[in-house]
Protein backbone atom coordinates (compact mmCIF):
# COMPACT_ATOMS: atom_id res chain seq x y z
CA UNK A 1 0.00 0.00 0.00
CA UNK A 2 2.19 2.15 0.98
CA UNK A 3 4.78 1.99 -1.72
CA UNK A 4 5.54 5.47 -3.97
CA UNK A 5 3.58 5.29 -6.82
CA UNK A 6 6.23 6.68 -9.89
CA UNK A 7 3.98 8.14 -12.67
CA UNK A 8 5.51 6.50 -15.63
CA UNK A 9 7.49 9.24 -18.30
CA UNK A 10 4.81 9.51 -21.31
CA UNK A 11 6.03 10.60 -23.97
CA UNK A 12 4.40 14.54 -25.49
CA UNK A 13 4.25 17.45 -23.32
CA UNK A 14 4.65 17.92 -19.62
CA UNK A 15 1.68 19.59 -17.54
CA UNK A 16 3.89 22.45 -17.59
CA UNK A 17 4.87 22.46 -20.96
CA UNK A 18 0.73 21.91 -22.14
CA UNK A 19 0.17 25.21 -19.66
CA UNK A 20 2.28 27.29 -21.36
CA UNK A 21 1.24 26.49 -24.82
CA UNK A 22 -2.23 27.16 -24.28
CA UNK A 23 -1.59 30.06 -22.65
CA UNK A 24 0.70 31.54 -25.57
CA UNK A 25 -2.28 30.24 -28.28
CA UNK A 26 -4.41 32.97 -25.65
CA UNK A 27 -2.07 35.64 -26.80
CA UNK A 28 -1.88 35.02 -30.07
CA UNK A 29 -5.93 35.47 -30.64
CA UNK A 30 -5.97 38.47 -28.10
CA UNK A 31 -3.94 40.27 -30.15
CA UNK A 32 -4.98 38.94 -33.97
CA UNK A 33 -8.18 40.20 -32.78
CA UNK A 34 -7.28 43.39 -31.58
CA UNK A 35 -5.01 43.95 -34.93
CA UNK A 36 -8.04 42.89 -36.76
CA UNK A 37 -10.49 45.12 -35.15
CA UNK A 38 -7.47 48.17 -35.86
CA UNK A 39 -7.13 46.95 -38.91
CA UNK A 40 -10.93 47.10 -40.10
CA UNK A 41 -12.00 50.04 -38.71
CA UNK A 42 -12.42 52.80 -40.61
CA UNK A 43 -10.21 55.48 -38.51
CA UNK A 44 -10.87 58.39 -40.49
CA UNK A 45 -14.65 58.56 -40.18
CA UNK A 46 -14.19 57.71 -36.59
CA UNK A 47 -11.73 60.77 -35.81
CA UNK A 48 -14.51 62.38 -37.98
CA UNK A 49 -17.33 61.91 -36.64
CA UNK A 50 -15.71 61.71 -32.64
CA UNK A 51 -12.74 63.37 -32.74
CA UNK A 52 -12.75 67.09 -33.85
CA UNK A 53 -10.58 68.89 -31.99
CA UNK A 54 -12.79 72.35 -33.03
CA UNK A 55 -15.92 71.35 -31.42
CA UNK A 56 -14.37 69.91 -28.21
CA UNK A 57 -12.67 72.85 -27.35
CA UNK A 58 -15.97 74.79 -28.12
CA UNK A 59 -17.52 72.39 -25.38
CA UNK A 60 -14.77 74.02 -22.28
CA UNK A 61 -15.25 75.35 -19.97
CA UNK A 62 -19.01 74.68 -19.74
CA UNK A 63 -18.55 70.66 -19.69
CA UNK A 64 -16.70 70.79 -16.80
CA UNK A 65 -17.78 73.79 -14.76
CA UNK A 66 -21.26 73.58 -15.49
CA UNK A 67 -22.08 69.84 -16.46
CA UNK A 68 -19.47 67.95 -14.84
CA UNK A 69 -20.60 70.34 -11.60
CA UNK A 70 -23.74 69.37 -12.13
CA UNK A 71 -23.39 65.49 -12.42
CA UNK A 72 -21.04 65.02 -9.00
CA UNK A 73 -24.04 67.78 -7.13
CA UNK A 74 -26.75 65.10 -8.05
CA UNK A 75 -24.70 62.39 -7.43
CA UNK A 76 -24.00 63.63 -4.22
CA UNK A 77 -27.26 64.74 -3.21
CA UNK A 78 -29.11 61.50 -4.38
CA UNK A 79 -26.20 59.69 -2.30
CA UNK A 80 -26.77 61.05 0.68
CA UNK A 81 -30.27 60.55 0.64
CA UNK A 82 -29.95 57.10 0.06
CA UNK A 83 -27.31 56.77 3.00
CA UNK A 84 -30.10 58.19 5.61
CA UNK A 85 -32.77 56.15 3.61
CA UNK A 86 -30.60 53.27 3.56
CA UNK A 87 -29.52 52.61 7.15
CA UNK A 88 -32.98 53.51 8.36
CA UNK A 89 -34.11 50.67 6.29
CA UNK A 90 -31.01 48.42 7.24
CA UNK A 91 -32.33 49.10 10.96
CA UNK A 92 -35.74 48.60 10.60
CA UNK A 93 -34.88 45.13 8.49
CA UNK A 94 -33.10 43.76 11.17
CA UNK A 95 -36.04 45.02 14.06
CA UNK A 96 -37.26 42.80 16.29
CA UNK A 97 -40.60 44.39 15.50
CA UNK A 98 -42.59 42.21 12.33
CA UNK A 99 -43.70 44.51 10.72
CA UNK A 100 -40.65 46.90 10.75
CA UNK A 101 -38.87 43.98 8.92
CA UNK A 102 -41.66 43.28 6.27
CA UNK A 103 -41.76 47.14 5.24
CA UNK A 104 -38.02 47.22 5.04
CA UNK A 105 -38.11 43.91 3.14
CA UNK A 106 -40.96 45.16 0.76
CA UNK A 107 -39.58 48.33 0.01
CA UNK A 108 -36.08 46.93 -1.01
CA UNK A 109 -37.63 44.18 -3.21
CA UNK A 110 -39.24 46.65 -5.22
CA UNK A 111 -37.01 49.85 -5.65
CA UNK A 112 -34.16 46.91 -6.25
CA UNK A 113 -36.17 45.46 -8.78
CA UNK A 114 -37.10 48.33 -10.88
CA UNK A 115 -35.14 50.32 -13.51
CA UNK A 116 -33.72 53.44 -12.37
CA UNK A 117 -35.43 55.26 -15.65
CA UNK A 118 -38.54 54.49 -14.27
CA UNK A 119 -38.35 55.61 -10.83
CA UNK A 120 -37.24 58.72 -12.53
CA UNK A 121 -40.13 58.76 -14.89
CA UNK A 122 -42.33 57.86 -11.79
CA UNK A 123 -40.68 61.20 -9.76
CA UNK A 124 -41.22 63.54 -12.86
CA UNK A 125 -45.02 62.29 -13.43
CA UNK A 126 -46.93 60.36 -10.96
CA UNK A 127 -45.60 62.40 -7.69
CA UNK A 128 -47.10 66.09 -9.33
CA UNK A 129 -50.21 64.53 -10.64
CA UNK A 130 -50.60 62.72 -6.85
CA UNK A 131 -49.99 65.68 -4.90
CA UNK A 132 -50.89 68.24 -7.19
CA UNK A 133 -49.38 72.32 -5.97
CA UNK A 134 -46.89 70.70 -4.09
CA UNK A 135 -43.48 70.79 -5.34
CA UNK A 136 -40.19 68.84 -4.12
CA UNK A 137 -37.97 71.27 -2.57
CA UNK A 138 -35.14 72.22 -4.28
CA UNK A 139 -36.35 71.72 -7.96
CA UNK A 140 -35.02 69.16 -10.16
CA UNK A 141 -32.30 69.00 -8.19
CA UNK A 142 -34.31 67.56 -4.77
CA UNK A 143 -36.08 65.31 -7.41
CA UNK A 144 -33.16 64.06 -8.85
CA UNK A 145 -31.80 63.68 -5.04
CA UNK A 146 -35.19 61.51 -4.51
CA UNK A 147 -34.88 59.50 -7.48
CA UNK A 148 -31.32 58.42 -7.45
CA UNK A 149 -31.60 57.92 -3.43
CA UNK A 150 -34.91 56.00 -3.55
CA UNK A 151 -32.95 53.53 -5.73
CA UNK A 152 -29.39 53.66 -3.88
CA UNK A 153 -31.44 53.15 -0.43
CA UNK A 154 -32.64 50.19 -1.62
CA UNK A 155 -28.80 48.54 -2.35
CA UNK A 156 -27.20 50.00 0.61
CA UNK A 157 -29.70 48.83 3.25
CA UNK A 158 -28.75 45.36 1.97
CA UNK A 159 -25.29 46.60 2.23
CA UNK A 160 -25.72 47.74 5.46
CA UNK A 161 -27.32 45.10 6.73
CA UNK A 162 -24.39 42.92 5.97
CA UNK A 163 -22.32 45.07 7.36
CA UNK A 164 -23.84 45.29 10.87
CA UNK A 165 -24.38 41.48 10.89
CA UNK A 166 -20.54 41.25 10.05
CA UNK A 167 -19.95 42.57 13.26
CA UNK A 168 -19.19 39.38 15.77
CA UNK A 169 -22.45 39.31 18.27
CA UNK A 170 -19.47 39.79 21.53
CA UNK A 171 -19.22 43.28 20.93
CA UNK A 172 -23.50 43.99 21.42
CA UNK A 173 -23.08 41.36 24.22
CA UNK A 174 -19.93 43.58 25.96
CA UNK A 175 -21.62 46.81 25.06
CA UNK A 176 -24.84 45.96 26.62
CA UNK A 177 -23.29 44.31 29.70
CA UNK A 178 -21.79 47.02 29.90
CA UNK A 179 -25.26 48.97 30.28
CA UNK A 180 -25.29 50.58 26.93
CA UNK A 181 -28.95 50.40 25.55
CA UNK A 182 -29.62 48.89 22.18
CA UNK A 183 -29.66 52.17 20.63
CA UNK A 184 -26.67 53.49 22.08
CA UNK A 185 -24.50 50.32 21.17
CA UNK A 186 -25.36 50.51 17.99
CA UNK A 187 -24.70 53.98 16.80
CA UNK A 188 -21.50 54.03 19.57
CA UNK A 189 -20.14 50.63 19.34
CA UNK A 190 -21.59 48.28 16.11
CA UNK A 191 -22.01 51.18 13.61
CA UNK A 192 -18.42 52.57 13.75
CA UNK A 193 -17.20 48.85 12.91
CA UNK A 194 -19.54 48.06 10.14
CA UNK A 195 -18.95 51.41 8.60
CA UNK A 196 -15.25 50.24 7.78
CA UNK A 197 -16.59 47.08 6.39
CA UNK A 198 -18.69 48.23 4.04
CA UNK A 199 -16.45 51.46 2.97
CA UNK A 200 -15.65 49.86 -0.80
CA UNK A 201 -19.37 48.44 -1.41
CA UNK A 202 -20.48 52.14 -0.37
CA UNK A 203 -18.12 53.70 -2.64
CA UNK A 204 -18.87 51.30 -5.38
CA UNK A 205 -22.47 52.39 -5.08
CA UNK A 206 -21.38 55.64 -5.55
CA UNK A 207 -19.57 54.83 -9.21
CA UNK A 208 -23.30 53.38 -9.93
CA UNK A 209 -24.89 56.30 -9.06
CA UNK A 210 -22.71 58.81 -10.93
CA UNK A 211 -23.41 56.90 -13.86
CA UNK A 212 -27.18 57.38 -12.97
CA UNK A 213 -27.41 60.64 -12.53
CA UNK A 214 -27.77 60.39 -16.20
CA UNK A 215 -31.00 59.69 -16.45
CA UNK A 216 -31.85 63.12 -15.04
CA UNK A 217 -32.50 64.35 -18.67
CA UNK A 218 -36.09 62.07 -18.36
CA UNK A 219 -37.16 64.86 -16.18
CA UNK A 220 -36.78 67.43 -18.59
CA UNK A 221 -34.25 69.89 -17.07
CA UNK A 222 -33.18 73.75 -18.00
CA UNK A 223 -29.91 74.42 -19.61
CA UNK A 224 -28.25 75.23 -16.10
CA UNK A 225 -29.49 72.21 -15.11
CA UNK A 226 -27.54 69.76 -17.20
CA UNK A 227 -25.23 67.01 -16.44
CA UNK A 228 -22.68 65.77 -18.94
CA UNK A 229 -24.85 63.10 -20.54
CA UNK A 230 -27.63 65.78 -21.56
CA UNK A 231 -24.94 68.15 -22.18
CA UNK A 232 -22.86 66.23 -24.60
CA UNK A 233 -26.23 65.28 -26.12
CA UNK A 234 -27.38 68.47 -26.50
CA UNK A 235 -24.03 69.70 -28.41
CA UNK A 236 -23.76 66.80 -30.57
CA UNK A 237 -27.09 67.36 -32.18
CA UNK A 238 -26.64 70.91 -32.33
CA UNK A 239 -22.94 70.46 -34.11
CA UNK A 240 -24.43 67.79 -36.16
CA UNK A 241 -21.17 65.77 -34.22
CA UNK A 242 -20.52 63.09 -32.03
CA UNK A 243 -17.30 64.71 -29.87
CA UNK A 244 -19.38 65.83 -27.64
CA UNK A 245 -20.64 62.61 -26.80
CA UNK A 246 -16.77 61.29 -25.81
CA UNK A 247 -15.58 64.03 -24.25
CA UNK A 248 -18.70 63.67 -22.06
CA UNK A 249 -17.71 60.11 -21.29
CA UNK A 250 -14.01 60.66 -20.79
CA UNK A 251 -15.60 63.46 -18.14
CA UNK A 252 -17.11 60.61 -16.78
CA UNK A 253 -13.77 58.36 -16.17
CA UNK A 254 -12.08 61.27 -15.41
CA UNK A 255 -13.78 60.69 -12.19
CA UNK A 256 -14.61 57.06 -12.04
CA UNK A 257 -11.10 55.70 -12.29
CA UNK A 258 -9.81 58.05 -9.80
CA UNK A 259 -12.77 56.21 -7.16
CA UNK A 260 -11.93 52.74 -8.31
CA UNK A 261 -8.79 53.01 -7.16
CA UNK A 262 -9.71 54.82 -3.89
CA UNK A 263 -11.67 51.59 -3.85
CA UNK A 264 -8.67 48.76 -3.79
CA UNK A 265 -6.70 51.15 -1.94
CA UNK A 266 -9.65 50.68 0.93
CA UNK A 267 -10.31 47.10 0.34
CA UNK A 268 -6.46 46.40 0.87
CA UNK A 269 -6.46 48.21 3.52
CA UNK A 270 -9.57 46.64 5.30
CA UNK A 271 -7.83 43.84 4.76
CA UNK A 272 -5.06 44.51 6.86
CA UNK A 273 -6.99 46.14 9.18
CA UNK A 274 -8.57 42.48 9.77
CA UNK A 275 -5.49 40.70 10.03
CA UNK B 1 -26.79 38.80 57.99
CA UNK B 2 -27.62 41.08 54.67
CA UNK B 3 -29.29 40.10 51.56
CA UNK B 4 -26.92 38.08 49.61
CA UNK B 5 -25.82 40.28 46.49
CA UNK B 6 -26.78 37.09 43.84
CA UNK B 7 -29.76 35.19 44.66
CA UNK B 8 -31.34 32.63 42.21
CA UNK B 9 -34.47 30.81 42.87
CA UNK B 10 -36.29 28.22 40.59
CA UNK B 11 -34.38 29.26 37.59
CA UNK B 12 -35.47 27.43 33.88
CA UNK B 13 -33.80 28.40 30.89
CA UNK B 14 -34.57 26.10 27.49
CA UNK B 15 -33.28 26.80 23.73
CA UNK B 16 -35.75 25.18 21.57
CA UNK B 17 -36.13 21.75 22.91
CA UNK B 18 -33.32 21.64 24.78
CA UNK B 19 -33.33 22.14 28.54
CA UNK B 20 -30.04 23.75 29.49
CA UNK B 21 -31.02 24.77 33.46
CA UNK B 22 -33.13 22.68 35.12
CA UNK B 23 -33.92 24.78 38.32
CA UNK B 24 -31.35 26.25 39.80
CA UNK B 25 -31.20 27.61 43.24
CA UNK B 26 -28.27 29.55 44.38
CA UNK B 27 -27.52 32.45 46.63
CA UNK B 28 -24.14 34.15 46.61
CA UNK B 29 -23.07 36.20 49.87
CA UNK B 30 -21.51 39.54 49.36
CA UNK B 31 -17.56 39.66 49.09
CA UNK B 32 -18.01 36.46 48.14
CA UNK B 33 -15.87 34.42 45.00
CA UNK B 34 -17.83 31.42 43.84
CA UNK B 35 -16.44 29.42 40.99
CA UNK B 36 -19.05 27.41 39.16
CA UNK B 37 -17.22 24.11 37.75
CA UNK B 38 -18.93 21.17 35.44
CA UNK B 39 -18.91 19.44 32.16
CA UNK B 40 -19.51 21.33 28.83
CA UNK B 41 -23.07 22.16 27.85
CA UNK B 42 -23.58 21.57 31.99
CA UNK B 43 -25.40 25.14 31.77
CA UNK B 44 -22.93 26.71 33.76
CA UNK B 45 -22.73 29.74 31.18
CA UNK B 46 -25.75 29.56 30.58
CA UNK B 47 -26.47 30.09 34.30
CA UNK B 48 -23.85 33.32 34.13
CA UNK B 49 -25.54 34.92 31.51
CA UNK B 50 -29.08 34.57 33.12
CA UNK B 51 -27.52 36.82 35.75
CA UNK B 52 -26.96 39.78 33.69
CA UNK B 53 -29.79 38.73 31.54
CA UNK B 54 -27.84 38.43 28.34
CA UNK B 55 -29.74 35.19 28.56
CA UNK B 56 -33.70 35.34 29.73
CA UNK B 57 -35.00 32.31 31.48
CA UNK B 58 -37.76 30.69 31.08
CA UNK B 59 -38.42 30.32 34.18
CA UNK B 60 -37.66 31.30 37.48
CA UNK B 61 -36.05 34.86 39.43
CA UNK B 62 -32.60 36.58 39.78
CA UNK B 63 -31.89 38.80 42.36
CA UNK B 64 -29.08 41.16 41.56
CA UNK B 65 -28.25 43.74 45.46
CA UNK B 66 -31.85 42.98 45.93
CA UNK B 67 -33.25 44.27 42.27
CA UNK B 68 -35.03 41.94 40.37
CA UNK B 69 -33.39 41.58 36.97
CA UNK B 70 -35.65 39.06 35.87
CA UNK B 71 -38.90 41.53 36.44
CA UNK B 72 -40.00 42.38 32.81
CA UNK B 73 -40.25 45.81 33.95
CA UNK B 74 -37.14 46.60 35.33
CA UNK B 75 -34.52 48.73 33.65
CA UNK B 76 -31.93 46.43 32.48
CA UNK B 77 -29.45 48.84 31.38
CA UNK B 78 -29.55 50.16 34.93
CA UNK B 79 -28.91 46.92 36.56
CA UNK B 80 -26.25 45.85 34.13
CA UNK B 81 -24.05 49.27 35.18
CA UNK B 82 -23.76 47.32 38.35
CA UNK B 83 -22.93 44.07 37.15
CA UNK B 84 -19.37 43.53 34.93
CA UNK B 85 -19.12 41.28 33.03
CA UNK B 86 -16.01 39.62 31.41
CA UNK B 87 -16.37 37.59 28.23
CA UNK B 88 -14.11 34.39 27.07
CA UNK B 89 -13.21 35.89 23.92
CA UNK B 90 -12.82 39.75 25.44
CA UNK B 91 -14.50 41.20 23.44
CA UNK B 92 -12.49 44.57 23.32
CA UNK B 93 -14.03 47.00 20.68
CA UNK B 94 -11.38 46.79 18.23
CA UNK B 95 -11.85 50.35 16.16
CA UNK B 96 -11.20 52.09 19.96
CA UNK B 97 -8.15 52.53 21.94
CA UNK B 98 -7.20 50.73 25.16
CA UNK B 99 -7.79 54.06 26.72
CA UNK B 100 -11.12 54.55 24.69
CA UNK B 101 -12.49 51.56 25.02
CA UNK B 102 -12.51 52.10 29.35
CA UNK B 103 -13.52 55.65 28.62
CA UNK B 104 -15.94 55.28 25.84
CA UNK B 105 -18.47 53.38 28.36
CA UNK B 106 -18.16 55.86 31.38
CA UNK B 107 -18.74 58.90 29.12
CA UNK B 108 -21.77 57.04 27.15
CA UNK B 109 -23.31 55.31 29.96
CA UNK B 110 -22.91 57.07 33.18
CA UNK B 111 -22.21 60.32 31.56
CA UNK B 112 -18.97 60.80 33.05
CA UNK B 113 -17.00 63.85 32.08
CA UNK B 114 -13.82 63.52 29.38
CA UNK B 115 -11.51 64.19 32.26
CA UNK B 116 -12.76 62.30 34.65
CA UNK B 117 -13.34 59.02 32.46
CA UNK B 118 -9.58 59.43 31.61
CA UNK B 119 -8.50 59.38 35.30
CA UNK B 120 -10.62 56.37 35.75
CA UNK B 121 -9.90 54.43 32.95
CA UNK B 122 -6.00 55.30 33.86
CA UNK B 123 -6.25 54.20 37.61
CA UNK B 124 -8.29 50.77 36.29
CA UNK B 125 -5.44 50.36 33.85
CA UNK B 126 -2.64 50.81 36.41
CA UNK B 127 -4.67 47.88 38.49
CA UNK B 128 -4.16 45.40 35.93
CA UNK B 129 -0.57 46.57 35.04
CA UNK B 130 -0.91 47.72 31.76
CA UNK B 131 -0.92 51.42 31.98
CA UNK B 132 1.74 51.61 29.52
CA UNK B 133 -0.58 50.41 26.31
CA UNK B 134 -2.78 53.21 27.63
CA UNK B 135 -2.90 54.01 23.55
CA UNK B 136 -2.14 50.93 22.30
CA UNK B 137 -5.83 49.50 19.80
CA UNK B 138 -6.25 45.82 21.38
CA UNK B 139 -4.86 43.77 18.38
CA UNK B 140 -1.47 44.81 19.04
CA UNK B 141 -1.67 43.22 22.43
CA UNK B 142 -1.79 39.38 23.26
CA UNK B 143 -4.57 37.26 24.77
CA UNK B 144 -3.81 37.78 28.36
CA UNK B 145 -3.09 41.60 27.64
CA UNK B 146 -6.63 41.96 26.16
CA UNK B 147 -8.07 40.21 28.85
CA UNK B 148 -6.85 42.24 31.59
CA UNK B 149 -7.95 45.56 29.94
CA UNK B 150 -11.81 43.80 30.03
CA UNK B 151 -11.44 43.24 33.15
CA UNK B 152 -10.19 46.69 33.55
CA UNK B 153 -13.09 47.83 31.19
CA UNK B 154 -15.85 46.39 33.39
CA UNK B 155 -14.23 47.34 36.78
CA UNK B 156 -13.78 51.42 35.52
CA UNK B 157 -17.71 51.25 35.42
CA UNK B 158 -17.65 50.76 39.48
CA UNK B 159 -19.39 47.44 39.72
CA UNK B 160 -20.90 45.63 42.54
CA UNK B 161 -20.29 42.02 41.12
CA UNK B 162 -18.28 40.56 38.69
CA UNK B 163 -19.50 37.90 36.26
CA UNK B 164 -16.55 35.70 34.78
CA UNK B 165 -17.58 33.58 31.77
CA UNK B 166 -14.34 31.59 31.33
CA UNK B 167 -11.64 34.51 31.45
CA UNK B 168 -8.89 32.29 30.40
CA UNK B 169 -10.16 29.69 27.99
CA UNK B 170 -9.09 31.65 25.08
CA UNK B 171 -5.67 32.16 26.41
CA UNK B 172 -2.28 30.76 26.16
CA UNK B 173 -1.25 28.66 29.05
CA UNK B 174 1.57 30.73 29.51
CA UNK B 175 -0.92 34.09 29.81
CA UNK B 176 -3.34 32.41 32.27
CA UNK B 177 -1.11 33.60 35.06
CA UNK B 178 -1.42 37.21 34.57
CA UNK B 179 -5.50 37.20 34.37
CA UNK B 180 -5.84 35.32 37.39
CA UNK B 181 -2.97 37.11 39.08
CA UNK B 182 -5.68 40.11 38.54
CA UNK B 183 -8.84 38.24 39.51
CA UNK B 184 -6.99 37.15 42.66
CA UNK B 185 -6.12 40.62 43.55
CA UNK B 186 -10.12 41.34 43.39
CA UNK B 187 -11.05 38.58 45.22
CA UNK B 188 -8.95 40.03 47.52
CA UNK B 189 -10.72 43.33 47.70
CA UNK B 190 -13.58 42.17 48.32
CA UNK B 191 -15.19 42.00 44.91
CA UNK B 192 -18.41 40.08 44.40
CA UNK B 193 -17.68 37.66 41.73
CA UNK B 194 -19.15 34.57 40.11
CA UNK B 195 -16.73 32.52 37.93
CA UNK B 196 -17.12 30.10 35.39
CA UNK B 197 -13.95 27.96 34.94
CA UNK B 198 -11.77 25.13 34.40
CA UNK B 199 -8.58 26.44 37.04
CA UNK B 200 -8.56 24.11 39.71
CA UNK B 201 -6.07 25.82 41.17
CA UNK B 202 -7.69 28.95 41.23
CA UNK B 203 -11.23 27.69 42.41
CA UNK B 204 -9.04 25.95 45.39
CA UNK B 205 -6.88 29.01 46.41
CA UNK B 206 -9.17 31.61 45.37
CA UNK B 207 -13.04 30.66 45.81
CA UNK B 208 -15.14 30.74 48.81
CA UNK B 209 -17.47 28.19 47.54
CA UNK B 210 -17.22 25.91 44.54
CA UNK B 211 -20.57 24.98 42.86
CA UNK B 212 -20.49 21.97 40.37
CA UNK B 213 -22.97 21.55 37.78
CA UNK B 214 -24.14 18.59 35.20
CA UNK B 215 -27.19 18.43 33.44
CA UNK B 216 -28.68 22.02 34.31
CA UNK B 217 -28.74 20.99 38.10
CA UNK B 218 -26.29 21.98 41.00
CA UNK B 219 -24.81 18.63 42.00
CA UNK B 220 -22.77 19.56 44.59
CA UNK B 221 -22.06 23.03 46.47
CA UNK B 222 -19.53 24.04 49.51
CA UNK B 223 -16.36 25.20 50.22
CA UNK B 224 -13.33 24.10 47.89
CA UNK B 225 -12.13 21.76 50.15
CA UNK B 226 -15.60 20.02 50.23
CA UNK B 227 -16.01 20.07 46.58
CA UNK B 228 -12.85 19.63 44.83
CA UNK B 229 -10.82 17.50 47.80
CA UNK B 230 -13.41 15.66 49.14
CA UNK B 231 -16.41 15.25 45.92
CA UNK B 232 -19.58 13.34 47.89
CA UNK B 233 -21.29 12.23 44.15
CA UNK B 234 -19.56 9.97 41.95
CA UNK B 235 -20.23 12.85 38.84
CA UNK B 236 -18.34 15.32 41.10
CA UNK B 237 -15.63 12.79 41.08
CA UNK B 238 -16.08 11.71 37.86
CA UNK B 239 -15.50 15.09 36.60
CA UNK B 240 -12.71 16.43 38.57
CA UNK B 241 -10.60 12.55 37.54
CA UNK B 242 -10.71 13.69 34.10
CA UNK B 243 -9.98 17.57 34.58
CA UNK B 244 -6.92 16.67 36.37
CA UNK B 245 -5.95 14.00 35.12
CA UNK B 246 -7.08 13.70 30.87
CA UNK B 247 -4.67 11.24 29.64
CA UNK B 248 -5.79 8.69 32.21
CA UNK B 249 -9.40 9.14 30.76
CA UNK B 250 -11.02 5.73 29.39
CA UNK B 251 -12.78 5.48 26.56
CA UNK B 252 -16.24 5.35 27.16
CA UNK B 253 -19.74 4.29 25.80
CA UNK B 254 -21.71 7.57 25.21
CA UNK B 255 -24.77 6.84 27.78
CA UNK B 256 -27.77 9.35 27.15
CA UNK B 257 -27.37 11.57 30.06
CA UNK B 258 -23.95 12.17 28.55
CA UNK B 259 -25.11 12.87 24.69
CA UNK B 260 -27.92 15.89 26.15
CA UNK B 261 -25.20 17.63 27.77
CA UNK B 262 -22.52 18.18 24.65
CA UNK B 263 -21.14 21.68 24.22
CA UNK B 264 -22.70 24.03 22.10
Amino acid sequence: MTEVTVQPKKKGLTRRQKRRVSRGVQYVVFVGALVALAVGADWDRLQNQFAQQDIAEQMFPDVITLALKNTVLYTVSGFLVGLVLGMVLALMRLSSVGPYRWIAGIYIEIFRGLPALLIFIFIGVAVPLAFPGTEIPGGTYGKVALALGLVAAAYMAETFRAGIQAVPKGQMEAARSLGFSPARAMVSIILPQAFRIILPPLTNELVLLFKDSSLVLFLGVTLEERELSKFGRDLASQTANSTPILVAGLCYLLVTIPLGFVVRRMETKAQEAVK
Amino acid sequence: MSRPEIEIRELYKSFGDNEVLRGIDLEIGQGEVSCVIGPSGSGKSTLLRCVNLLEEPTKGQVFVGGTEVTDPDVDIDAVRRRIGMVFQQFNLFPHLTVTENLALPQRRVLGRGKAEAARVAAENLERVGLSEKATAYPSSLSGGQQQRVAIARALAMGPEVMLFDEPTSALDPELVGDVLAVMRMLANEGMTMMVVTHEMTFAREVADRVVFMDGGVIVEDGTPDQVIAHPRHERTRHFLSRLLDPAMANVEEETSDQVGGKSE
